[in-house]
């Protein structure tokens, strides 16, 4: 009846009842999470909570959920890499020298690769579409609302089935891309690689309909005048990076279900025996892997070429460069993916091959960082945070291509591969290029969605603290790493690698303080929100001036409906150009605006589909059975029956909301 | 009096750390290479690494430069807010890392061909003998196999120093990769394959070998010894290793690959000869058939296996 839940060898609550660190972590968990249902009932914040965020289809308020979702998932696994620092520098010569087990170590490491790419980065770089696309396209929302709100859902489901793995069962101890047979029923039996399999196909899926939404908004809801060539960068490498989401997406579900039929109903896809083959699942997956690192890096690099122009007070450098380059590492990115396995034994041709195109990538990345460069010269700098965090970037970032161009050399691969040194290579690239470049934009994009900008002197202390945090954990991996260090080791038997490993924690402690200032830097706009009681109040669109695109020609933060006119692009840099011609905001004649009506049917097909999740990793076959019915049933049912027409805005209320806005100008002498 | 204990304890751990790390600037493995293809790769890893700094140095530099030099404190610089598009510079853009790429990618080709694992090192001459050894990864252990001796190990490795050595690498279940850092290329044991290594010892030691592929839970006690000794040194230690009781025939090797961890050093004086291509075939056990035999079933039934036949080597063909 309950599947693998009653059965005694499949350790439901083995790690709670024997790792106190879960017990601790889960009850801490529950305990914030009954805070915060406390918090809602008693302000009663419910009917609230329902209609502005759960059911919402605005794709600001999608936007910002996505953010905090990925802002917890950032804790999540932190944790988990504090953890491991810990672990390894304590543990010297035995198995029982650190704190953590095998099984629990093995465990942490796969959750935090998992989380941080599937869970932390992919909801991040959503959030940043979903917020900041329509905006600076000019338009009044995303193509397809409702698929958003279901993306949203979805995502959240996954997110939640990784997250019960802590206390339910276990978690998956195979490393973040699951090779088999490793993976197989042979070698991890028990519900780990299930939760892992499920909670990916589920962000999988709600990648997916992301991606397809944001190629339909960019290609047909630009304002009218914004040709390709004119749009923002930022939208330019989102197109690219969701081309691309939609291009390998797909293959990492197929090779799951792969994976899954071979675990699930006994066929041998990837097994030893049975004519199965492992090597084929890790062409797949790399397939899949490698462009999913240029998925995390071309936004990052879209962020960069919007904020640097504004605080160079400048255009930027090379536009058409930029684009170009974009879509040159769109297809290169496809033919690289054999690099992550030049220890295959793949022979000449292969490796030389593969080792060119990846060479041939750091060309365009190049462009990037020069044209960035350009771009500050004979500017006018100012260092407001956002643009330290793109200098703390590209000053580290291609210190990271430095390491990758000499991995993308075979011979010199032989030596590195699956060592510390390509641990430290990857986070210099992942933090020194996709978390900097991302971090830029949420504090470039902060006053926007709320009017305030984040509280200064923290903001610098969290940006040294991840800056020299990151040089202090990850310069002694490369060390290490040359040193003869494997990667996911759980303990080591050279005496001399434990001070390295002793540094790297203490840099994993600086990178904690520079988390601890960005929670008390967002703590303080939360207790704003809470003196205005949820309505912040409306302030000038343009808070760090010289901002060129048209998401800054708006109120901060920006009315339901985005646009009170849809406005009319004639340059790139859209904004700039309206401000240089003297360009005078309407503040009359507003007519009705049409937006799309809320619905739940997105949340109740994300829980669904969490239950079908959980009934698949249990094994519970009739509650997956009711649960995905039910999940196909209510989208059908919303598609054929439910209230879908929409709603107007009345020329009234657009009136007055844009009055509102006219007034707060008034207030602040800006002439618009 | 407590604090007192404390910062006494603080000194000494920062009194270690910096300590050993005087010390282990001396252990750097992968940049202390004691063979052929190791020194080559160091060679190589400096060589780009250098390389790249020539590019990445001077744009670090720049970054820091034009953050001041153009900052707006600074007003009587020049300023040029409309300025984006230059082509001279955007030649040297694409055209510098353009420049640099096609050396690496020479230099990437060259190497990669010279060292190709698979293949007999370029410095030895045809008739130069190599010692061969089968290596198996097992859950989590290394069983080393001297065809040529009929003796196997575990987890110890001994070879004469100045002879090349000719590894095959498989794994039983899960997967692994085979690392001698001092010696230089790693290489994966993969299941149902046979992957090919050639190294050379140019100096005595001892050198550590580390397991390069996260295994499961006793990976990290699948550490190993390789020796390079002399060659009488090596004959000795073949005769120690033929006065082990122990020998490896296909009982042994089943009851071998049940997992254990932190495996001490073994010796077993015969060994099965065809154990190594049952394992990477698949066949160990009684009875079982052997993947090659049962691909080429498979490729005689079907039309595409056949005309892909005439490829064929006619080496294994009945």
């Amino acid at each position: 009846m309950f599947g693998r839940l009653t059965d005694p060898t499949a350790g439901v609550l083995f790690a709670l009842q024997n790792e106190p660190i879960v017990l601790f972590t889960v009850l801490i968990l529950l305990g914030v999470t009954a805070l915060v249902l406390a918090v809602l009932t008693f302000f009663g914040l419910w009917k609230t909570f329902w209609c502005n965020w759960i059911t919402t289809v605005d794709h600001k308020r999608i936007g910002i959920m996505y953010v905090i979702l990925a802002l917890i998932m950032l804790i999540r696994g932190f944790a988990d890499a504090i953890m491991m620092r810990v672990h390894q520098a304590m543990a010297l010569g035995s198995e029982h020298a650190g704190y953590l087990s095998p099984d629990h170590y093995n465990q942490i490491f796969t959750a935090h690769g998992t989380i941080m790419i599937f869970f932390m980065a992919t909801p991040f770089l959503f959030g940043f579409f979903n917020y900041v696309i329509p905006l600076q396209l000019g338009a009044r929302d995303v193509a397809f609302p409702f698929l958003n709100n279901l993306g949203f859902w979805i995502t959240c489901a996954g997110a939640l089935l990784i997250n019960i793995s802590l206390g339910l069962g276990n978690f998956a101890r195979v490393g973040w891309l699951a090779y088999p047979p490793l993976s197989e029923l042979t070698g991890s039996p028990d519900t780990g690689v299930d939760y892992y399999l499920w909670s990916l196909q589920l962000s999988g899926i709600a990648t997916t309909m992301g991606a397809i939404n944001f190629i339909a908004t960019i290609i047909k809801m630009r304002a009218p005048g914004m040709s390709m060539m004119k749009m923002p960068i930022f939208c330019w490498t989102a197109l690219v990076t969701n081309i691309l989401i939609l291009a390998i997406y797909p293959v990492l579900a197929a090779t799951f279900l792969l994976l899954a039929s071979d675990r699930y109903l006994g066929m041998h896809f990837f097994t030893n025996d049975g004519s199965g083959n492992p090597m084929v699942y890790v062409n797949y997956i790399w397939m899949f892997g490698h462009p999913e690192v240029y998925v995390l890096i071309l936004p990052a690099f879209g962020i960069l070429s919007e904020v640097i122009p504004t605080f160079s007070s400048k255009r930027l450098f090379g536009y058409t460069s930029m684009v170009w380059a974009t879509i040159v590492i769109l297809i290169l990115s496809f033919l690289v993916w054999v690099h992550h396995f030049f220890t295959m034994g793949g022979g000449v041709t292969v490796n030389t091959f593969f080792s060119v195109a990846t060479m041939i990538i750091a060309v365009p990345t190049g462009v990037k960082i020069f044209n960035w460069l350009f771009t500050m010269y004979k500017g006018r700098i100012r260092f407001d945070l956002p643009m330290l965090w793109c200098l703390g970037m590209m000053f580290t970032f291609v210190g990271g291509g430095l390491a990758g161009v000499m991995l993308s050399l075979p011979a010199a691969d032989w030596q590195f591969h699956n060592s510390l040194f390509l641990v430290a290579h990857f986070h210099h690239t992942i933090i020194g290029g996709v978390v900097f470049g991302y971090l830029a934009g949420f504090v470039y994009w902060f006053p926007k969605a709320f009017g305030l900008k984040l509280n200064r002197v923290l903001g610098l202390i969290s940006f040294f603290g991840w800056f020299f945090g990151f040089y202090l954990s990850f310069f002694p991996l490369y060390i290490l790493g040359l040193m003869g260090a494997s990667r996911r080791l759980q303990y080591y038997m050279e005496p001399s690698w434990q001070p390295l490993f002793i540094v790297a924690m203490i840099g994993a402690f600086v990178i904690a303080i520079g988390i601890l200032c960005m929670a008390l830097q967002v703590l303080i706009v939360i207790w704003y929100g809470v003196k205005y009681k949820g309505n912040l109040p409306v302030q000038k669109n343009d808070p760090w001036g010289d901002t060129r695109t048209l998401e800054w020609s708006i109120s901060s933060p920006p009315p339901a409906y985005n646009f009170a006119n849809i406005p009319q692009v004639k340059t790139r840099d859209a904004y700039w150009n309206m401000k240089e011609e003297g360009y005078v905001r309407q503040t009359k004649n507003f007519t009705k605006i049409h937006m799309p009506s809320n619905t739940s049917a997105g949340f109740w097909t994300g829980m669904l589909s969490l239950v079908v999740g959980f009934g698949l990793v249990w094994h519970i076959w009739w509650l997956v059975i009711i649960s995905f019915i039910s999940a196909i049933l209510v989208i059908i049912l919303y598609s054929f029956f439910g209230d879908n027409s929409g709603y107007y805005l009345s020329a009234e209320y657009v009136q007055k909301t844009e009055d509102h806005f006219s007034a707060c100008l008034e207030s602040e002498g800006i002439r618009l | 009096m407590l604090w007192v204990g404390w910062k006494k304890k603080i000194f000494n751990i920062f009194a270690i750390v910096g300590l050993s790390f005087l010390l282990s600037a001396c252990k750097i493995l992968v940049l202390q290479p004691e063979g052929l293809v190791a020194k080559a790769q160091r060679t190589l890893i400096i060589t780009s690494f250098v390389l790249m700094l020539c590019i990445v140095i001077p744009v670090m530099i720049a970054i820091v430069v034009f953050a001041i030099k153009y900052h707006v404190s600074n007003k009587d610089r020049e300023y040029l807010p409309e300025w984006s598009e230059s082509y001279s510079i955007e030649c040297f853009t694409w055209g510098v890392p353009i420049l640099i790429i096609t050396v690496l990618a020479i230099l990437s080709g060259y190497f990669t061909y010279r060292y190709e694992p698979s293949k007999s090192l370029p410095i030895l001459r045809a008739d130069e003998k190599s010692l061969q050894i089968d290596a198996i990864a097992l859950e989590w252990k290394w069983l080393f196999i001297y065809p040529e001796y009929g003796i196997a190990t575990i987890n110890e490795i001994y070879a004469p120093t100045g002879q090349q050595v000719f590894m095959q690498l498989t794994a039983e279940s899960v997967m692994n990769a085979f690392w001698v850092p001092q010696l230089g290329t790693v290489i994966y044991a993969m299941p149902q394959m046979n992957a090919k290594l050639h190294l050379f010892s140019e100096k005595n030691g001892s050198f550590i070998g580390m397991p390069a592929h996260y295994s499961g839970e006793g990976f990290s006690g699948m550490g190993f010894k390789w020796y390079s000794v002399s060659r009488d040194a090596f004959e000795n230690w073949v005769a120690r290793v033929r006065q082990s009781s122990l020998k490896l025939d296909r009982s042994t090797y089943v009851a071998l690959t049940r997992k254990s961890k932190r495996n001490s050093v073994l010796y077993f004086s015969g060994i099965n000869k065809d154990l190594y291509y049952r394992v990477v075939n698949r066949c160990v056990l009684a009875g079982s058939k052997c993947n090659e035999d049962l691909m080429r079933l498979a490729a005689g039934k079907s039309l595409w296996g056949r005309i892909c036949s005439v490829f064929d080597d006619g080496v294994n063909s009945e």
